[in-house]
């Protein structure tokens, strides 16, 4: 919208000012480094920029969580990440945290607390559906009205912390009309990519997985399809390559469309 | 007399013959390790909700409700079970009538669930024998499985049976009147009214004869059966894992060493207990929960039919890490219980029976978990299994070292520095 360049505050730079954000934002290594999730971190760092909410991103300071490598077997590693993690989230006295990855807000709401890491912790989705709620955000999309659409869920948002809705909520109130896939909610399939998958190749079998699970996306007939979680968008467009179809169905984050309901 | 006699006997029979399989089963618990159990208030909740209303099992509603059907009539029918044995003791007939209209209440859904239950029965052995589900299939299905689940049917179809005919003769010989109430049965005994009470009294005896022995027979067959979940789903929900199907439980040996190599200076607590192996080879580096999640599989294969490993072909099945579980405890427990722990065949079931490259295709998306009736976790045990392989032999997929080599050095799985963190954020507008 405006061509003027938005600061994002990073976490030691407000604290050297003697604050302490109410939120920080836990972009995660997906955000930070792959190309395609990074936009999805700029648009919801617009979204937070434009709502002008009390936050900070860690920056040079984030390292991973420690999940790949827990989930692969690593609890040695795992362990020592979180402690590092927690050392440098407890010494900003961080209280809340938000995130656009659901395997950093499970492991930061159900890993974490063993350890001595005890946070708020928001999913994007889950902290659009209240702004949405508070009347602080616009979600009606004028241009996307009547768009068909079909929501992917991250295992680690529905089986595994039982959220299925805020998305659903925010698609509602777009005005898109969400055709749900034929396995949705908690009996959605994964996308592949889950337990560390996203870092090595697949068993051999007959068929990948996320080629499966973008069939049946597609099958819905929707022209995008929209994810919340970085590891899925990376298997949806990697699926949608597979079957030729990045022309015809684009894959959206939740944060991406709200950033067109918003015109930013 | 003699028949209060012979059915004492048959009952001492039962009684010893099931108190010598649990205790079989208790020294093989005694293998395993430790997993604490608290929170009793909310077991209560999970039992009502998973157990007496299925509500997990009706996820498939129409096979779902079939199963509850016979769920719900057992627990009615038991009532009458019960009241047989006391019969059969005292000698007399019908012993709890005496609780006028709850007995009548009681006898009646009893006799009405026999019918639906058999009708139920009916159509799972159609779906197993005649049409190809493909759940009931894999490579961990072997005859015996189908076999078993066969012969269980059977039996509870032929309890039925007996259940009618004991119902229906018990009309038939007392025209006069009798005690209960018996919705289906009454209708059908006018059939047989022209019999002769001693026809009539023989038929009954057979009846109530083989249905009570059946139940005995079946009694000491489940244990030895993948029928075995009759007796061990609801103490298997009642026991079930509590936590977010998200978290995996922190491991303390690990935590131990973890603290001190961040922090040299610091005494290592003594308190905690040695480290023993890390994460699960066999089946006594697993926790007693994890057994009895494998004593109560029935090998419904609702988790592997939807595991989107074994959706697209790889070797993964959750229902066989736990009938795998429950075979190499049989194979090597009585080993151990009567060799000592450090028993050793030179086999484990990671390898023998667990492969790695079936390990390594779980993605921990937890529709196994999600979708199994009687609240078996599969990710945490396949999870312990790779704690095992990576900690202990350094065995993982060569792609998830760099993976672990690139959190180490750079402190994110890929080979990025976290000097460009922050590049997103550039020229943000």
């Amino acid at each position: 919208m405006s061509n003027k360049e938005l600061k994002v505050p990073v976490m030691a730079d407000v604290f050297a000012q003697g604050r302490t954000p109410e939120y920080l934002f836990w972009v995660g290594c997906a955000g930070a480094y792959d190309d395609r999730y990074k936009k999805v971190t700029r648009a919801f760092a617009k979204i937070l920029l434009h709502l002008n909410v009390d936050f900070a991103v860690l920056g040079n300071e984030e390292r991973c969580t420690g999940d790949p490598a827990r989930r692969a077997g690593n609890e040695m590693l795992y362990q020592m990440m979180a402690l590092t993690n927690i050392e440098t989230l407890n010494a900003y006295k961080i209280k809340k945290i938000i995130t656009i990855c659901p395997h950093c807000y499970n492991i930061f709401k159900n890993e974490y607390p063993d350890l001595g890491g005890k946070y708020e912790v928001i999913h994007h989705t889950q902290f659009l559906k209240e702004m949405l709620e508070l009347n602080k955000l616009k979600a009606v999309n004028d241009e996307l009205k009547e768009r068909l659409v079909t929501y992917h869920d991250p295992c680690y948002m529905g089986r595994a912390n039982n959220e299925y809705d805020c998305a659903r909520s925010l698609l509602d109130n777009m005005g898109v009309k969400n055709i749900e896939m034929r396995r949705h909610k908690s009996f959605a399939l994964c996308c592949g990519a889950g337990g560390a998958q996203m870092f090595k190749e697949a068993e051999p079998g007959h068929k990948e997985v996320f080629i499966e699970r973008t069939e049946e996306a597609l099958e819905t007939g929707a022209k995008t399809i929209v994810t919340s979680c970085p590891f899925c968008m990376t298997m949806i467009t990697d699926g949608l390559k597979y079957k030729n179809k990045e022309e015809q169905v684009v894959n959206y984050d939740i944060a991406e469309m709200i950033v067109q309901s918003l015109g930013l | 007399m003699i028949k209060q006699i012979v059915f004492t006997a048959a009952l001492l029979i039962t009684i010893i013959i099931f108190f010598y399989t649990i205790s079989t089963i208790i020294k093989k618990i005694r293998l395993t390790k430790p997993y604490p159990i608290k929170d009793f208030g909310k077991r209560f909740v999970l039992l009502l909700k998973v157990a007496v209303a299925q509500s997990t099992i009706l996820r498939r509603p129409v096979v779902g409700f079939m199963h509850a059907l016979v769920f719900w009539g057992f627990i009615i029918i038991l009532f009458g079970s019960i009241e047989i044995v006391f019969d059969g003791i005292s000698g007399n007939e019908r012993t709890f009538a005496f609780l006028g209209p709850i007995y009548n209440i009681v006898i009646g859904l009893g006799d009405l669930f026999a019918y639906i239950i058999f009708l139920c029965i009916i159509a799972f052995l159609v779906r197993r024998i005649f049409m190809h589900i493909s759940r009931f299939q894999g490579v961990e299905m072997k005859a015996v499985s189908h076999r078993d689940a066969n012969i269980s049917l059977l039996l509870i179809m032929i309890l039925m049976v007996t259940l009618m005919g004991t119902n229906i003769f018990y009309i038939v010989l007392h025209p006069e009147g009798y005690s209960g109430y018996f919705p289906i049965s009454a209708y059908l005994a006018p059939v047989f009214e022209n019999m002769s009470g001693n026809t009539a009294y023989f038929w009954h005896e057979v009846n109530w004869w083989l249905h009570i022995l059946l139940i005995f027979f079946f009694a000491n067959y489940l244990p030895y059966s993948k029928h075995f979940h009759v007796f061990m789903s609801l103490p298997n929900v009642f026991l079930s894992r509590l936590e977010s199907l998200g978290k995996l439980d922190t491991m303390k040996n690990v935590l131990r060493e973890v603290r001190y190599m961040l922090n040299p200076d610091e005494t290592p607590d003594i308190s905690t207990e040695v480290p023993g192996l890390f994460g699960v080879k066999d089946v006594n580096d697993a926790t007693w929960k994890n057994y009895f999640d494998a004593l109560t599989c029935t090998q419904c294969g609702r988790c592997t039919d939807v595991c989107p490993a074994n959706i697209t072909g790889k070797k993964l099945s959750p229902r066989k890490i736990f009938i795998d579980f429950r075979k190499r405890m049989d194979e090597i427990g009585p080993k151990l219980i009567k060799n000592g722990a450090e028993f050793t065949d030179s086999k484990s079931l990671v390898r023998n029976y667990i492969s790695e490259e079936e390990l390594w295709a779980c993605t921990t998306c937890n529709a196994c978990a999600k979708e199994c009736p009687v609240n078996i976790n599969h990710p945490t045990l396949i999870v312990d299994m790779r704690r095992y392989l990576v900690m202990e032999e350094s065995s993982a997929p060569g792609l998830l070292n760099n993976m672990f080599a690139h959190i180490e050095n750079n402190g994110a799985p890929w080979q990025y520095s976290a000097e460009e963190r922050m590049k997103w954020a550039e020229n943000l507008k």
